[in-house]
């Protein structure tokens, strides 16, 4: 399974954000999106979500589904966590898993895996910044996806949380995965780097 | 498919009942709204008997615009939206389970209310049920007809006026017809299920073209 992304062009709001690009990602690879601010990197990752309309090009899983859309082959991880303050951590995780099928791990091994298996019913209101984010990275083990498609992943995120961030995203990587992470920072695991331009 | 659809349903049942959800504002401005009438127009009998049907049903129409800018907003503001756009559930069957879910815990209080409420208005017994029967069928035509304004809004920071200004014109069939039903239960020159049964085709064409516009306004959000 490769995921293809030819000729892709954006334009937002009457303002070019970048026009030809184009990469391959191979299952087990792992992708770094770099670049300034406003280069288009969440923009990036929102068309290959299909959350977003390009304004041309073509963007192609090889070797999967064909009736299954690229959307429904996608975990997306956004800048916002997704997470309602009134249910708890198993709610939640719960009804994604529900709703996405597929299902992979259960919700209470899933939140044991990213270390909030103490949390399980508690509401979300009283999780920390960092454990909100840890929550929303749990909705990545519930349901299987092939690719993974994540915004400033780290973000919130402490030195230990990362290192278990970065064993979930080989392990997803050594069972064929495939990754493409927005980033400032560099990432703890072996990727290849894609730069965006600068502002125009 | 039909999993992933209850799921919705009842996670948006659950999040309306718990802390924060907002499902019992309506009904509480209903009753403010009903109590407060018979203060205003005074003591008449036969006036506040004669006018409380159309005072049910304005305080209901007026009740179901309050909780509707939430309907989508919450979703887009937390990132949910995105993740139920990417879901294989098809985003029509999001927006109806959305739509239904919030009905039942704005919507359907506000009918079942309606008769208690009437007492207060002298209402007589013919008149309580249908005024009853007519707002269990015509509230989830508010409901969907005002899901259309939710999506359109749903991006928009204090999207509640434009939102009411959007679509309170697309309900008053509903309360013209909702209003001629329960007085042709009263007075019998017309048959009761003559502007009932348009009231009826009122919801279920709202329930189809409220998902579909909706379902059109959430993909087009974003360009």
């Amino acid at each position: 399974m490769r995921l293809v992304i030819d000729g892709l062009a954006s334009i937002r709001s009457g303002r070019p954000v970048f026009s030809g690009l184009g990469l391959v990602l191979e299952a087990g690879e792992a992708l770094a999106i770099m670049g300034p601010n406003g280069a288009g990197k969440s923009s990036l990752l929102r068309i290959v979500a299909g959350l977003l309309p390009a304004s041309e090009g073509r963007i192609q899983l090889e070797g999967g589904d064909v009736d299954t859309p690229l959307a429904e082959e996608a975990h997306y991880l956004g800048h916002r966590d997704a997470l309602k303050p009134s249910l708890t951590p198993l709610e939640t995780l719960g009804f994604w898993q529900s709703l996405l099928g597929r299902p992979l791990e259960t919700p209470q091994k899933a939140l044991e895996q990213v270390g909030l298996g103490h949390t399980a019913n508690l509401p979300s209101a009283y999780l920390s910044a960092g454990q909100k984010r840890r929550l929303a990275l749990a909705r990545l083990l519930i349901a299987h996806r092939p690719l993974w498609l994540l915004d400033e992943p780290t973000s919130a995120l402490d030195a230990a949380s990362e290192v278990m961030f970065n064993g979930l995203v080989m392990a997803h990587l050594a069972s064929g995965g495939m990754v493409m992470a927005a980033t400032h920072a560099p990432l703890g695991f072996a990727c290849r780097t894609f730069t965006l331009g600068g502002r125009s | 498919m039909i999993a992933a659809f209850i799921a919705l349903f009842r996670r948006d049942l659950v999040l309306g009942a718990r802390i924060g959800g907002g499902a019992g504002v309506g009904l509480v401005f209903f009753l403010m709204l009903v109590t407060i009438m018979p203060f205003a127009v005074g003591p008449d009998m036969a006036l506040l008997a004669r006018i409380g049907p159309a005072i049910l049903w304005v305080a209901a129409l007026l009740a179901t615009l309050i909780g509707l800018d939430r309907l989508f907003q919450a979703d887009d503001e937390d990132g949910s939206l995105d993740l139920l756009r990417m879901s294989p559930l098809p985003l029509p069957l999001v927006v109806l389970a959305k739509g239904l879910a919030h009905w039942i815990s704005t919507g359907l209080p506000l009918a079942l209310a309606a008769p208690f409420l009437g007492l207060l208005l002298a209402l007589e017994p013919k008149a309580l049920l249908a005024v009853t029967g007519t707002l269990l069928v015509g509230t989830p035509a508010l409901t969907f007809i005002g899901a259309i304004g939710a999506a359109l809004t749903a991006g928009m920071r204090r999207g509640g006026l434009i939102l009411s200004v959007l679509v309170m014109p697309l309900m008053i069939p509903v309360l013209i017809f909702g209003i001629s039903a329960t007085s042709a239960a009263l007075s019998g020159t017309i048959p009761f299920m003559t502007p009932f049964s348009v009231l009826i085709a009122l919801a279920l064409f709202a329930l189809v073209s409220g998902t579909v516009a909706a379902t059109l306004a959430i993909q087009n959000a974003e360009g």
